[in-house]
């Protein structure tokens, strides 16, 4: 196993009422692919440690890596890495980690991503992996939030739109005006009007909250999709 | 020595000599699975051990729910980093699931209904310490919990508690399973960190 690598954080930014991103300079950092997490470790002035993995939203050789991180007011780590901390400021990480809710352009498969809130996190790696590679196979996002404001990585994702990459958003509580449908979870007809459809034998990614993908995979089986061609990441707890 | 990061404090310190390192404790019950929930009918369900000759030992739901079951007061800990402690469970014990069985092979293969596989020592699942479990406080056990039944070795990382089990095959050598094949440790002992290889 690799050692803890220094990070020296370089940029944040709010990213919604609850959410920022943070990109950490990692002098060693041997890249990653998409869809891999961290662990990231935080020391206090008496040596005492907590340590708390998190996806990865950048992808790549890059000695940087982006996370994004939603606080949960009861935590002990996420209220630090939202409200407190600045760029110069150090922790550690190791990693990269995980093999399996990972994307390469190899994968030739349609693929269909579905993001739960900060559920995004890994898959707009994957989005930004496709869009790098210049890959051609078909990729689609359907990115269910609670509002307009709550969207992670609003800009970019708007901007990776193209011909083979197509997003598309449900608001659960309130919709921007003007919005053709009203908010609403995201149902098994959500998923039918909105997702790739099973005969095309996509690979399907789902992150978010754990009733979240609970749900959608389940529509997902419904609709006719192999379980072994859904993949989940759940979180859930502090 | 580790770098501090400026302005972090952590919690008030608590004494959790149950804690194993690198963990933090979680009132919650996460969920930690690779795909879908497979939903499975007790009328259809099934557990088998498998040995090196063939031979299949089986016991449908009802002749399962016949054995004696323990009541398990245990704390438990996954590579994601939490733990929960004090969880209670019923279940089957593994060394009445054996009781019959013969195999001179030192490890296992679970195998769950929608794929999943984790490998285990035979001798980690004996001895009162590995039960496949159906109920979780007093309750049957929930699919997104691994319902209707589920293997709990909670001296291991959770992981190798795999969800929705239908049985165990006996390898003469370790194997890894899934997680193990996709960067997980072999064995996974939480108490010394064998959280990946």
């Amino acid at each position: 196993m690799t050692d803890w690598l220094v990070g020296t954080i370089t940029h944040v930014r709010t990213e919604t009422p609850t959410g920022r991103s943070l990109t950490i300079a990692v002098d060693g950092w041997p890249g990653n692919l998409a869809g891999q997490h961290l662990d990231l470790r935080l020391t206090a002035p008496d040596g005492y440690q907590a340590v708390r993995s998190y996806s990865i939203a950048s992808v790549g050789a890059d000695p940087s890596v982006q996370l994004a991180v939603d606080k949960i007011p009861t935590g002990e780590v996420s209220p630090y890495l939202v409200d407190d901390v600045l760029p110069g400021d150090q922790l550690e990480v190791r990693g990269p980690l995980g093999r399996w809710f990972v994307w390469t352009p190899e994968d030739t498969r349609p693929i269909q991503l579905i993001a739960g809130g900060s559920g995004i996190v890994p898959l707009v790696a994957m989005a930004r992996a496709h869009a790098a590679s210049g890959s051609a196979v078909p990729f689609r996002l359907l990115y269910s939030v609670r509002s307009p404001q709550d969207r992670f990585f609003a800009d970019e994702i708007a901007a990776l739109e193209s011909e083979t990459f197509r997003v598309d958003l449900v608001y659960t509580r309130s919709t921007p005006e003007g919005w053709p449908t009203p908010a609403g979870r995201v149902t098994r007809d959500v998923i039918e009007a909105l997702t790739l459809p099973a005969s095309d034998a996509p690979g399907v990614f789902v992150c978010g909250p754990t009733g979240f993908v609970e749900a959608v995979a389940r529509s997902l089986v419904d609709l006719g999709h192999e379980p072994q061609n859904v993949k989940t990441e759940r979180f859930g707890g502090s | 020595m580790a770098v501090f990061s400026r302005g972090f404090g952590g919690r008030a310190r608590e004494s959790t000599p149950d804690l194993p390192p690198g963990q933090f404790l979680t009132e919650d019950f996460p969920v930690l699975s690779a795909g879908p929930t497979p939903e499975i009918d007790t009328a259809e369900w099934e557990f088998t051990i498998r040995t090196e000759t063939g031979a299949t030992h089986r016991w449908d739901w009802d002749q399962f729910r016949a054995l004696p079951s323990e009541l398990v007061a245990t704390d438990i800990h996954c590579v994601t980093r939490w733990s929960k402690l004090g969880t209670s469970w019923r279940g089957v014990s593994l060394d009445t699931l054996f009781e019959e069985v013969d195999s001179s092979y030192d490890y296992v293969m679970a195998h769950s209904y929608g794929g999943y596989t984790t490998n285990l020592p035979l001798e980690d699942l004996l001895d009162g310490k590995a039960w496949i479990a159906y109920e979780f406080d007093g309750e049957d056990l929930d699919p997104e919990h691994g319902g209707p039944a589920r293997l709990l070795v909670p001296h291991l990382y959770f992981w190798k508690s795999a969800k929705w089990v239908r049985g165990l095959v006996m390898m003469k050598d370790d194997e890894p399973g899934f997680w193990e094949q996709n960067g997980y440790h072999t064995y996974g002992d939480p108490w010394q960190e064998q959280r990946y290889w």
